[in-house]
């Protein structure tokens, strides 16, 4: 890498971060991932990268959720504010009109999207439970999953978004997790790496051999 | 179960459907409260910063013209109301204790190199960030924005946006470095 090219950062380099974060086009993507195969050093930065989005991901989830106060507060708000004509008599044909109108063609992409995502994950979602009954060899249900909080061992994961249904139930059988719970603000699953309590040592090693997976768009150990 | 679009919400919020309000919040209440919380580093000013956004919500939806997306917009009220709120408040924001809240899971940088965890000093360093790298940051990693939307949030071009989150990272390389962890360019 030539000093000139380190003062000037590449097109390819900027991207990185959303290339971390799998918000690229397919376009783009792929134009990173040749220079990331065909760069080593590249490649390295770009651990550091998905170190980052890793640790703002930990820092963000860390900050908890709006209290009940805040709720409270904004209805109190909105219930002091002049009323406002409601058409709480439902017109559905209006509505479905309406409906239809305001999807502009980028919502629809989006619609198609996360509809996409939702079979994704959902069959993530479903291999997990079959797995977790074969190794519990008992019954789980999906609502109420055992052992959610008690002994074993967890990580953060979110799958990359062109992972396909058969990838994410590949992976989750293929390394023995189960997801049990999730999703939460920007796609993360809590998932089951073990069914005990591991050191941290075992349990780093376990995260840097899944982080590798395709299928991983982001993965963090968690309590 | 479909899910009714957030553009269709914001059409019945305008009309004053409360329901509506409700689900919109419930989407987005989690989501806009953390990127508040980043921005200015004290929860009860987030929380504060929070429902006046969903306030704002509910008294302009109808001038919402979707040309963004509706979390962009929601995201960049946020965003106008929480820089307001530093200007308010310099001196909180600056100050290391009041960002304690957030900052409870992560040791000060020094504690953290003694521990040789780089995690936990990589994670130090984020909280260290101004308030302009930190909302890039948040953006981009925690809420997924791509370079478009982070765009409209900020109001910025989009090339600027690259480039303000490769200073960002080249900022969170030198407090890296400062505690003594060196991992090159940026």
């Amino acid at each position: 890498m030539s000093t000139a090219k380190q003062s000037e950062p590449s097109e390819i380099e900027l991207l990185l971060p959303w290339y971390a974060a799998g918000t690229l086009d397919p376009h783009e993507s792929q134009q990173v991932e040749a220079a990331l195969a065909a760069d080593p050093e590249l490649a390295s930065r770009y651990e550091w990268v998905r170190a980052e989005l890793a640790q703002e991901t930990l820092v963000s989830e860390a900050a908890g959720e709006p209290s009940a106060r805040d709720v409270k507060t904004l209805f109190a708000k909105i219930d002091a504010l002049p009323a406002r004509k409601s058409r709480s008599s439902i017109d559905l044909g209006g509505r479905i009109a309406e409906f239809l109108a305001s999807l502009s063609p980028r919502t629809l992409a989006w619609s198609a999207t996360a509809a996409a995502l939702a079979i994704v994950l959902q069959a993530g979602f479903l291999a997990g439970i079959v797995l977790k009954e074969r190794s519990a060899g008992g019954y789980e249900t999906a609502s109420a999953p055992a052992n959610v909080s008690g002994e074993g061992s967890y990580v953060l994961l979110r799958f990359q978004p062109q992972a396909s249904a058969a990838d994410v139930a590949n992976f989750l059988e293929t390394n023995k997790l189960s997801i049990v719970s999730g999703p939460s603000t920007g796609g993360l699953y809590r998932v089951r790496v073990a069914p005990t309590k591991l050191a941290k040592a075992d349990l780093t090693r376990i995260v840097n051999t899944l982080q590798d997976n395709k299928v991983v768009g982001f993965i963090a150990v968690t309590e | 179960m479909p899910t009714t679009s957030d553009e269709v919400l914001i059409a019945r919020i305008a009309k004053g459907e409360r329901l509506a309000m409700e689900e919109l919040y419930g989407r987005y209440r989690v989501p806009v409260y953390r990127f508040a919380l980043r921005m200015v580093r004290n929860p009860t000013v987030a929380e504060d910063l929070n429902s006046d956004v969903f306030l704002d919500v509910w008294r302009q939806a109808g001038t919402f013209e979707g040309r963004s997306a509706v979390s962009t917009w929601l995201f960049s009220i946020a965003r106008f109301k929480a820089l307001n709120a530093l200007q308010r408040r310099p001196m909180e924001e600056l100050d290391d204790e009041k960002a304690g809240a957030i900052e409870d899971q992560a040791d000060d940088p020094e504690t953290a190199l003694a521990k040789k965890d780089k995690a936990a000093v990589l994670r130090a360093c984020l909280l260290k960030l101004s308030a302009e790298h930190r909302e890039i940051v948040n953006l981009v990693y925690y809420q997924h924005k791509s370079v478009e939307d982070v765009a409209g949030i900020v109001g910025i071009p989009e090339a600027t946006v690259k480039t303000r989150m490769f200073y960002a990272r080249k900022k969170l390389s030198e407090l890296l470095t400062e505690q003594g962890i060196e991992r090159g360019w940026p």
